[in-house]
């Protein structure tokens, strides 16, 4: 696997994650560098449908402005957004953010297959997409897809992960671009 | 067209079918969501080709009907956001009551839970006998269930726990009889409610009222499209009449808003004078 940053121009990054992928944000958001040029999208999934304090919790770690994405926010770099629990998130082809209330997909709302997906569409080579530690089986066809679309993918190492399901889940059925340790997650989105 | 998927051109060309042919116009709902549910339908019913499902569409009323059912999204609950509806309780539902004959519209009611929620508390405020509720959706379907008023007992539990969240007290399941597993909500609950079928994009105002909810439908509809719904529900909203939107909606951006203040944290925006 190459080892030095990928040589690829990103307009989003999106990372998806479940059971203990939290830590590995709440490690990888202070080491940010400010300014990024692009905007990051969080899709994590929650137990609690009613809790709205993940965003207060993610923008205490880093200077980066972060929301909870909204309905026709217009995607900005150096932004941070984070998915609605309880809503999927989806991204059209003009740069714009909308919100879906359907059924869940794999037990999951958000899902992170869906925001995968429709980013791929709208975002194809530019669209970066990292998929965390977890339990389900969700991120695998949407990275299917980014990879269609000719994005790129990123896995952590199951090793790393305090659930390797859902990487494992992923580097058995698609071909990822990089699989990552948790430790080296800051440096690589840094130098994207 | 590979597999199971369509592009956005036939996308365009579904869209303009069933305009052309049934007068429904889905041309300015959002795309990726619109795009995802058709692509969801083809791979459910297993089309060969787009040209298969194009002709399924334009020749079969049925089918349209299984289309309409599937594109939109009728995901709902009794007492969806608990408290929100708190707050319908404690702060709006005492502004209504000083009206001699509450007018109230469910925009997009979908199966009618929440038409269903609103009638419990406003029996609970003994302002039910006074009230005319109109409750309207696109789709006929769900307007049958939704008269209906019968809904899986499976889900009592969770709208049992919304309920009381809400702030309601009694015993939920005083409003409903069970049998096998479906639940049937009292008759009394819907005798003031009028179900009709109502499209937000093609129909028009039909009355004035001092509540109009719409939640959870806007998100479907591009910028412009919202603009035009907003413009509908200001004129069938009276003087110091209330708009409830869902969640994650907001009329902020609307060019209308300077006539709206918010009522608190709520997606709740009262009209000005
Ligand atoms: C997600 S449901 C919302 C149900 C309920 N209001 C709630 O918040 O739980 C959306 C509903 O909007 C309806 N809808 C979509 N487009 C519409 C239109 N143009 N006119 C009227 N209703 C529409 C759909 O048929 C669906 O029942």
């Amino acid at each position: 696997m190459e080892k030095s940053s990928i040589r690829h121009h990103c307009s989003l990054l999106i990372i998806g994650g479940s059971a203990g992928s939290l830590d590995v944000i709440l490690m990888l958001l202070p080491s940010l560098r400010p300014g990024l040029s692009f905007p990051i999208i969080i899709v994590l999934h929650r137990k609690n449908s009613f809790d709205s304090t993940l965003t207060d919790l993610l923008a205490s770690k880093t200077t980066l402005p972060v929301k909870e994405a909204e309905e026709k926010d217009i995607l900005t770099p150096g932004i941070i957004y984070v998915a609605p629990a309880d809503y999927h998130l989806l991204v059209e082809k003009d740069g714009t953010l909308s919100l879906d209330y359907s059924e869940k997909v794999n037990y999951s709302r958000p899902s992170i297959d869906v925001t995968f997906e429709t980013a791929a569409e709208a975002f194809g080579p530019e669209l970066v997409c990292l998929l965390l530690s977890g339990a389900s089986a969700d991120g695998t066809e949407g990275l299917k897809v980014v990879k269609k679309h000719d994005g790129i993918v990123i896995v952590q190492n199951p090793v790393t992960a305090k659930v390797a399901y859902m990487p494992q889940h992923a580097i058995a059925d698609v071909v990822v671009d990089r699989i990552i340790d948790a430790s080296e997650i800051d440096e690589l989105v840094n130098t994207l | 067209m590979e597999l199971g998927t369509i592009d956005d051109d036939e996308l365009d060309i579904l869209l303009n079918d069933l305009l052309e042919v049934y007068g429904y116009d889905f041309t300015d709902y959002s795309r990726a969501s619109l795009k995802r549910r058709v692509n969801r339908l083809l791979q459910i019913d297993k089309f060969p080709s787009f040209a298969e499902f194009r002709y399924k569409v334009r020749a079969s009323p049925e089918y349209l009907k299984r289309f309409v059912e599937e594109i939109t999204v009728n995901v709902t609950e009794m007492f969806r956001d608990p408290f929100f509806y708190k707050v319908l309780r404690l702060e709006i539902l005492p502004v209504l009551s000083t009206y001699p004959l509450i007018r109230i519209w469910h925009a997009g009611c979908s199966t009618g839970e929440e038409v269903y929620s609103m009638a419990i508390m406003l029996q609970e405020a003994n302002l039910l006998q006074k009230s005319l509720l109109y409750a309207t959706d696109l789709n006929p379907d769900v307007i049958k269930k939704a008269m209906a008023g019968i809904f899986p007992l499976s889900q009592m539990k969770q709208y049992s726990e919304n309920y009381i969240l809400s702030g309601g007290i009694r015993d939920f399941s005083s409003y409903y009889s069970a049998k096998y597993n479906h639940v049937k909500f009292n008759e009394d609950l819907r005798a003031k409610v009028i179900f009709a079928t109502h499209n937000l994009v093609s129909d028009r105002s039909f009355n004035e009222f001092q509540l109009i909810l719409c939640r959870n439908v806007l998100i479907y509809f591009d910028h412009n499209l919202q603009q035009k719904v907003f413009t509908l529900f200001d004129q069938s909203l009276e003087p110091l009449g209330f708009l409830a939107l869902g969640n994650k909606e907001t009329l902020r951006f609307s060019s209308l808003s300077s006539k709206y203040n918010q009522v608190g944290k709520e997606k709740i925006w009262r009209k000005v004078a």
